[in-house]
């Protein structure tokens, strides 16, 4: 990009960025990045830049890059949830292009700043995925690249089950000197180094020792903690990894819990933002174009752009024109569409959203259906009554679209094993998976593991011990 | 607010995890090489650089439904009803699969794409031809071109820039007394240039024996087939200078072509000796020990016509005498077949008859994975057998 062109983007911005705070959006301050290709999938694949290494990240980055290459996808604009937040635009992308793409990032920014889910984030995370890097880094090089990896792929494998919620988790009164500290044992503090290496030993001996003594408290939904602080086997700068993992989980899951809503959202405020711009004619039909291609409903999933959208749209005609028992029983005044969504955009996620906003008016405008596959060999529309349609999707947000799985037991069968429960409701664990997981589990645990769950309506326990699967 | 491009060139951390998932793709095929070496793709590829093969343990395991089972939430296009087919297993796309349903769940493998000879170099790192000997009379030379010189004259594509640079520099320092880059003249340029270098390997010839009587079955011939197609490929990529003759028997033997050795099946008895006799007359006619060194490898289910036997330890011993190595493997019944061969296994006379013969090498193959190991112990570092 030329410095002539990026004035013309600078003054772009600028305007747009007038518009939305007249509109009402109130995002973070802004840094805007052109980069190359390679970036962008590479921040792409990373999610985040500058995070640890990991040959996950590998395989995510050559995929997208293949499909780059043959031209199947293109990343336009990567945005970045911090304060000022960062957004990646695609070198190469046309002005009308980016006039869509920093309308739709910014309103992403404010959602990041505004919603509740976000309350808790560390807008700092930029900052503190490069230090993991490095530690990470570190401990390649004192223990070794496979120790390392072989550590993280085990992690990684339950990375998606903690508790978003720790901090307003309820802590046991009757107990207090049990009261298991929210907190990890040794985790990397910026002074540490003030330490000397024998107190830091001394410390961690201590930690290990009450960790040893006193049975850990269950049922625990935060499996990633629970390893990390009860673990019989893992080492000091093992707990330490973990609880970095568990930090950038925390920050990703708002972004999880509310994909719908923000993307909704920003699609949503591109598209006002667009047309209170006064482009000329083709640069609005080029627009046009984008637009509908973000949009567009993909064949048999949902895309959740068009269905946030969608809603967000609803909802504000629904409060601007209430219908007359809306304005009897409810007291809703006509024109307050606007400040509804505003409203919705502060305090609910993607659950809420649709339990409370999917219409029977949008079901079926959007043709929304459940299917399952039928006799091994045809999937099949089995349900379009709107109630069990918006029903389905909410309990597939439940934790984030993965089963819930929670420590039953620590000491299971009075011998420190480890028992996981997987809360069955209604669908069955890929076994396989479940079993390949459960050896990635041991390896943290260093002792018997053992998975409840339900299979085929029958009540089935899988059972590693670190050589041998039951039942094989 | 603020826009900003910056120099991203030196950005390498994708390049650098990229690799590290590659190294993760070698390391599970150098774990899985003796199933890899005897797949069907590859040895029936034909040519092929590349062939998909299966790779366990690259797939990132974690908790999560088996996505068969459940019922999904979809959109249509408008007018879907109740009862509508959105899609067939069989079509192996199934509907829906959008986010969070990548894979099929139960397929535990990883297919991944593999060039052939990527598989070969990790196959071959540890083969070599055992006790090869330096038969100085024959020995034919190889010819290898090195850029190892520099010229004043040359074609432009070798020309050698930093050199051409620090001439000029030189010669302007002369006569300027300027460390100054100039222009470029003719005296200053420089060329790279090449010189053939000989380097004199010894003479090998192979003669790779192969029983296609009627009691060897499809599998059995498959395996004798796999062994031999590394077994080629091994020495034609780390020998210029092998022969390889081929040699299928029943109750006659004869030389055949490579095309044909691999292809056609025969039926009849066995008379291994026959095989032998031939091997022994085509040493004497065209590969005298003296100049070459010889390595006959004879595969058969050793179901030897009975009387031969005698005969076929004899001439077999005759070959370790004048051979480098002899080879003899064994191909029994396909896994999970009842049937064992009762008597006349020709490998267990072997080892009885033969026994303290370093010069002779014979394995017993039962399925698939051992071919790996086989080739292994033929072409393995002595002294260090797996």
């Amino acid at each position: 990009m030329s410095d002539p062109e990026r004035a013309v983007l600078e003054d772009a911005i600028s305007e747009i960025w007038d518009k939305a705070l007249g509109m009402g959006l109130d995002p973070y301050p802004m840094r805007f990045e052109i980069v190359p290709a390679s970036v962008m999938y590479e921040i792409g694949s990373y999610s985040l830049p500058g995070r640890y290494s990991h040959w996950t990240f590998g395989k995510a980055y050559h995929k997208m890059k293949l499909m780059y290459d043959l031209g199947l996808s293109k990343i336009y604009e990567i945005v970045i949830n911090t304060n000022p937040a960062y957004a990646f635009l695609l070198d190469g992308n046309s002005l009308v292009q980016n006039r869509m793409i920093v309308s739709h990032v910014l309103a992403h920014v404010d959602f990041f700043k505004n919603n509740a889910y976000f309350g808790k984030t560390n807008r700092r995370m930029l900052d503190e995925v490069s230090t993991h890097a490095e530690q990470i880094r570190q401990f390649e090089f004192r223990h070794g690249r496979h120790r390392v990896e072989a550590l993280l792929d085990a992690v990684l494998s339950i990375q998606e089950h903690i508790d978003p919620y720790f901090f307003i988790k309820d802590v046991p009164e009757e107990a207090p000197s049990q009261r298991p500290e929210r907190g990890f044992p040794s985790t990397v503090g910026r002074f540490d180094d003030l330490l000397t290496s024998e107190e830091r030993k001394a410390a961690s001996e201590e930690e290990h020792r009450q960790s040893d003594s006193k049975p850990a408290p269950a049922p625990e939904k935060d499996l990633v903690y629970y390893l990390a602080k009860n673990s019989p086997t893992l080492e000091p700068w093992e707990g330490e990894v973990i609880a970095m993992i568990h930090d950038e989980m925390e920050y990703f899951i708002p972004q999880m819990q509310t994909k719908i809503m923000n993307e909704g959202w920003a699609s949503y405020w591109h598209s006002r933002i667009m047309r209170a711009l006064d482009l000329p004619d083709e640069d609005f039909v080029e627009y046009a174009q984008l637009h509908s291609g973000v949009l567009a409903p993909r064949k048999g999933s949902l895309n959740p752009y068009y269905l946030g959208f969608k809603i967000f749209e609803e909802i504000e005609r629904r409060w601007n024109e209430p219908t007359r028992v809306e304005q009897d029983r409810f007291g809703r005044a006509p024109g307050q569409g606007r400040e509804k969504i505003f409203e919705v955009r502060e305090l609910d996620s993607d659950i809420s959203f649709l339990r409370n906003y999917l219409t029977r008016e949008l079901v079926e405008d959007l043709d929304l259906y459940v299917f399952e596959l039928k006799d091994e060999e045809e999937w099949v529309i089995t349900e379009k009554t709107w109630e069990h349609v918006r029903d389905h999707l909410v309990a597939d947000m439940t934790n984030f679209g993965h089963p819930y799985i929670e420590v039953a037991s620590g000491d299971y069968q009075g011998n420190r094993e480890l028992l996981l429960r997987h809360r069955h409701e209604g669908s069955d664990l890929d076994l396989e998976y479940a079993r390949r997981t459960l050896e990635h589990v041991q390896r943290l645990w260093g002792r018997t593991v053992h998975l409840s769950t339900i299979a085929d309506g029958e009540k089935t326990i899988l059972s590693y011990d670190g050589k041998e699967h039951r039942p094989s | 607010m603020s826009v900003s491009r910056n120099d991203w060139s030196l950005q390498r951390k994708g390049h650098i995890d990229q690799e590290r998932h590659r190294d993760r793709v070698r390391e599970a095929i150098r774990r899985n090489l003796g199933s890899i070496v005897s797949n069907e793709s590859i040895i029936l590829s034909d040519g092929r650089k590349t062939v998909r093969i299966p790779v366990r343990s690259l797939e990132e395991y974690r908790f999560r439904f088996d996505y068969r089972k459940k019922s999904h939430v979809g959109q249509g296009e408008g007018g879907s009803k109740i009862g509508d087919v959105i899609g067939r297993e069989s079509q192996g796309e199934g509907p829906g699969r959008g986010p969070g349903a990548g894979a099929h769940p139960g397929v535990e493998y990883y297919d991944t794409e593999v060039e052939i000879d990527e598989i070969a170099k990790l196959i071959f790192e540890d083969l070599h031809l055992p006790y090869l000997e330096e038969k100085a009379r024959q020995a034919v030379a190889s010819r290898d071109l090195r850029f190892t010189e520099v010229r004043r004259s040359g074609v432009l594509p070798n020309l050698d820039k930093r050199r051409t640079v620090l001439e000029n520099l030189k010669r302007r320092a002369m006569e300027t007394g300027e460390t100054k880059l100039g222009p470029i003249k003719k005296e200053d340029l420089r060329f790279r240039s090449w010189e053939e270098q000989v380097r004199h390997e010894s003479n090998a010839v192979v003669i790779a024996m192969m029983d296609v009587s009627g009691s060897m079955g499809d599998f059995k011939k498959y395996i004798a087939r796999s062994f031999y197609f590394w077994m080629v490929r091994f020495l034609r990529t780390k020998y210029n200078q092998v022969q390889i003759v081929f040699i299928s028997h029943h109750t006659d033997a004869r030389e055949v072509s490579e095309e044909q050795f691999f292809t056609q099946g025969e039926s009849g008895g066995t008379v291994v000796s026959s095989a032998y006799r031939l091997a022994l007359d085509i040493i004497r006619e065209r590969f005298q020990p003296a100049d070459w060194n010889v390595y006959p490898f004879h595969f058969s289910d050793g179901d030897n016509y009975y009387s031969d036997n005698d005969e076929a330890v004899r001439l077999a011993e005759e070959l370790i005498t004048t051979c480098n190595l002899f080879g003899y493997g064994e191909i029994g019944e396909e896994a999970g077949s009842n049937y064992r061969r009762s008597s006349g296994a020709l490998l267990s006379i072997f080892h009885e008859r033969l026994r303290g013969k370093d010069r002779f090498a014979g394995v017993r193959i039962d399925n698939k994975e051992d071919v790996y190991p086989a080739l292994k112990t033929f072409f393995g570092r002595r002294g260090e057998e797996v």
